[in-house]
């Protein structure tokens, strides 16, 4: 039965054209419009470190002391003292500190211009933690952050940038005013959203060079910026202890258990140092989120997106109320033919089932050049000068999303002009004849 | 026009007709909406800043030594001003819209700390000699930096300069002293404190906020020595003439390169900086455009396609009604008519929908109440859209002839 009702649907499909084309316009722009959105909303809203973002946690402390009134939540950062003391206790399965700064870059043997680029100041955990992955040679070891070695990771750019994409472990970068030695190249790698850097919404590229905590904060000396600060620092360029955070705290943690054993470790620290009187507010600010539960928290999607995601969605409605107009518009047009098929012994279902199959494959036909648009959307979009611009383009689940939108759209709108058809009274229709 | 009639035959196609006022109704929300946003983005790309946009160059000059910088501005400088078109060449530590902000917060009493909650956020800019001539400044009130407190001001270990002299835009004035005149007037940070000297016209800060535009122009300008700069002063500012102003950043860029080859020199006109900073908002705005044309477009087809249909369906009906003596105008009338009803209906649910969604969106997102007038400007564009829509098939059904209602189906 399936075969004949798709053959009376193309059949009718092509009697009339223009209704044809205008409800698959109708529904082909409508998913257009929200599969672009929604994909937009999907790779923003994604989980960018999936095997990991349930271990890996972000503890905060509020070492703000007066403390603001309005203030409910801490800083997405620490200060150097309380990250420090956290670091330093290893309650983590593995932990590290991180903060970031600018500073000139050049590699004095290739003769090439200085550039200025981001520094992160990390601690060794940070590779693993992360799953960075790496092209040539690897991270550095605890022992050199201890020791305050002069060694770097650098990123896959920079590598072409500088030495071309070859092999340049072992080869010197200068950094600032001092030689490091390169130990590791990395390969492409851009988390997104950039979440181990929570102060802002943050699409952007990774940092292009990577160096040990304790010797970058002396090569870089005097550049790094606190986030923000609640006394005036007696010295701007050494924030080490003033009254400014600066430096992230991220910690992994391979179970449920140890989570709630480092909560608890977090909030014995912020009492204590609140009966020491440095911390105005104890746990009652202390958080430790995961990867997930951060990016919620910060609202990591922008809110032009989520706009754009909700336009989209009237839009389809607005499509699909069209489509069950003109389907509607349609099938009560053959109500005549209904009546002399329904007077011949077709059932209510067979009717029922015939117009429904006519509603799928329009459908499918609204899906295919929904998909279409859809390409298009996103090309659009690639071509926006905004930071997350690089990630628009279809997966293959947005990809049979679109279709299961698109048939499931239509099938809905072709659901009460089939039910309304399949009531035809066939006597009624006969008697018109 | 008696419209009873067509009320009758609307009763009789209740959900086509029903699901065309939903259709108009969730136009004309999103449409008021939608144009609304669009509106409120286009006014912050315009935001003003009293600077000479036009004509201004500026070129970051990064990665320099500190320890020079006392000999190396005034070289750079002298040199910049030798490019050919350029009135006025000087320094500073940041430009409106340049995102590179540095935050301060001041209140009016001497015993105020930066903690204090009624203290007023501003931005710093740090500028050098004849930075109000190179940026176009107008001063309202007082005077610009003289040569002793540009020459003297410096930063010792502290993120404030050692001056008392500064002067702020006519916005922060106000913001800090209602009502009063700010010359001579004091602001606060313990243990600093500046004198204000002069009062310029609305700058924008490095950052703006496009909900609080009260806030956008809370800047502070303190004068900076070369000597004294410590790194904080980087962006050479350049002013000649709007046509020569791609010329001259390529020629500054290549100059400080070379004067500088340890550092890295970047050139930007102005208005580059400025389209940077919006670059987000006029892209939102292009879209919402795209999303209002192509919405439009589907329900007009949607009226088009519905009314045909409604017209093929009462072809007989017309043809009794031409021959029993209507005119061509009446049968276009009542098509006309009948989609003004349904317009009409479509657009007062429309309205409230409209008005519900800026509800929500001004709790959800960054949003500001809507005027009134957009609600009745989206009704009149769908009342408009609809007739325009329906003219055609009003037209085909006029044109049924008599004959039609002798013949049967």
């Amino acid at each position: 039965m399936f075969g004949y009702y798709l053959d009376l649907a193309l059949r009718s499909l092509k009697r009339n054209k223009v209704l044809t084309a205008l409800m698959v316009i109708a529904i082909a722009v409508g998913i257009g419009a929200s599969m672009t959105t929604l994909t937009v909303v999907h790779l923003l809203s994604g989980d960018p470190i999936p095997d990991k973002s349930g271990v890996l946690y972000f503890p905060q402390v509020d070492p703000e002391n007066p403390p603001r009134a309005d203030h409910t939540e801490p800083y997405p950062a620490m200060d150097y003292r309380s990250a420090m003391d956290l670091w330093n206790a290893h309650r983590a399965d593995r932990q590290a500190l991180v903060t970031s700064s600018s500073t000139k870059v050049r590699a004095s043997d290739t003769g090439k211009p200085p550039l200025i680029l981001s520094l992160l100041s990390t601690t060794a955990d940070f590779f693993p933690m992360f799953e960075v992955p790496f092209q040539y040679g690897s991270g550095w070891s605890a022992e050199d952050d201890a020791r305050h070695s002069h060694v770097a990771v650098i990123s896959h750019d920079l590598n072409n940038k500088l030495f071309g994409g070859a092999n340049s472990v072992g080869r010197s970068l200068r950094v600032r005013d001092t030689d490091v030695r390169i130990v590791g190249v990395l390969k492409p790698w851009r988390p997104t959203p950039l979440f181990y850097d929570p102060w802002s919404q943050n699409f952007s590229k990774t940092e292009d060079v990577f160096a040990p905590f304790t010797s970058s904060l002396e090569i870089n000396d005097g550049n790094f910026q606190p986030y923000t600060c609640w006394h005036v620092p007696d010295d701007t360029r050494h924030l080490q202890n003033a009254d400014c955070v600066w430096v992230w705290l991220w910690a992994e943690l391979d179970s449920p258990a140890k989570a709630r054993a480092y909560a608890s470790f977090l909030a014995d620290y912020a009492e204590q140092q609140k009966t020491m009187a440095r911390f105005a507010t104890g746990k009652d600010h202390v958080r430790l989120r995961n990867v997930m539960t951060l990016l919620t928290a910060r609202g990591m999607v922008p809110d032009d997106v989520r706009l754009q995601a909700w336009l989209a969605f009237a839009f389809l409605v607005i499509c699909l109320f069209n489509a069950v107009g003109l389907l509607l518009a349609k099938f009560l047009r053959r109500s005549g033919e209904i009546g002399v098929r329904r007077a011949l012994g077709a059932s209510q279902r067979a009717i029922f089932s015939q117009c429904l199959v006519e509603a799928g494959v329009i459908g499918l036909l609204g899906g295919f050049f929904g998909w279409l648009l859809t390409l298009l959307g996103l090309w659009l979009v690639r071509q926006q000068p905004v930071d997350y611009a690089h990630l628009a383009h279809v997966d293959t689940a947005m990809f049979f999303a679109t279709f299961a939108t698109a048939v499931a759209a239509s099938l809905l709108a072709g659901l009460i002009p089939a039910l309304r058809a399949s009531r035809v009274a066939p006597g009624w229709q006969l008697k018109a004849l | 026009m008696e419209i009873r009639p067509i009320f009758a035959s609307l009763r009789k196609h209740r959900i086509p007709a029903l699901l065309i006022v939903l259709e108009i109704a969730l136009a004309c929300a999103v449409l008021c909406n939608a144009v609304f946003m669009i509106s409120q983005r286009v006014s912050d790309i315009g935001l003003p800043s009293a600077i000479d946009e036009q004509g201004l160059v500026s070129v970051t000059l990064r990665g320099t030594d500190d320890k020079l910088v006392a000999s190396e501005i005034p070289r750079n400088l002298a040199a910049l001003r030798g490019i050919a078109g350029v009135q006025q060449a000087a320094i500073t530590s940041s430009l409106p819209l340049s995102t590179n902000n540095w935050g301060w917060s001041f209140g009016v009493n001497p015993d105020s700390v930066i903690a204090n909650q009624k203290n007023i956020n501003v931005s710093l800019y740090f500028i050098g000699e004849n930075g109000d001539k190179a940026l176009g400044l107008h001063v309202l009130q007082g005077r610009f930096f003289n040569g002793d407190e540009l020459a003297d001001s410096k930063f010792d270990t502290a993120p404030l300069p050692e001056t008392h002299a500064v002067v702020m835009t006519h916005a922060a004035a106000e913001n800090f002293w209602p009502g009063q005149s700010a010359l001579g007037k004091t602001i606060y940070s313990k243990p600093y404190y500046y004198t204000v000297v002069g009062v310029v016209e609305d700058v924008l800060r490095p950052n703006v906020s496009t909900t609080n535009t009260r806030k956008s122009y809370d800047a502070v300008y303190f004068p900076m020595s070369a000597a004294g700069s410590k790194g904080a002063l980087s962006y050479y500012i350049l002013r000649g003439a709007p046509q020569d102003r791609d010329r001259i950043m390529r020629e500054a860029e290549q100059k400080l390169a070379e004067l500088n080859p340890g550092a890295v020199a970047k050139g930007q006109t102005y208005m580059d900086i400025r389209e940077k900073y919006f670059a987000n908002m006029s892209s939102m705005a292009w879209m919402l455009v795209l999303v209002c044309v192509v919405m439009l477009a589907v329900t007009a087809f949607g009226i088009v396609g519905l009314t045909s249909f409604w017209v093929g369906q009462r072809r007989r009906q017309i043809g009794i009604r031409r021959a029993v003596g209507a005119t061509r105008g009446h049968i276009m009338q009542y098509f006309q008519t009948e989609n003004f009803l349904l317009s009409t209906a479509g657009v007062a649910l429309g309205m409230v929908l409209a008005f519900g969604i800026n509800i929500y969106l001004m709790q959800h997102y960054e949003m500001s109440r809507m005027p009134w007038y957009y609600l009745p400007g989206g009704a009149l564009a769908l009342w408009l859209l609809g007739q325009a829509s329906v003219f055609g098939p009003a037209q085909k059904a006029a044109s049924v002839p008599p004959v039609v209602a002798t013949r049967s189906v």
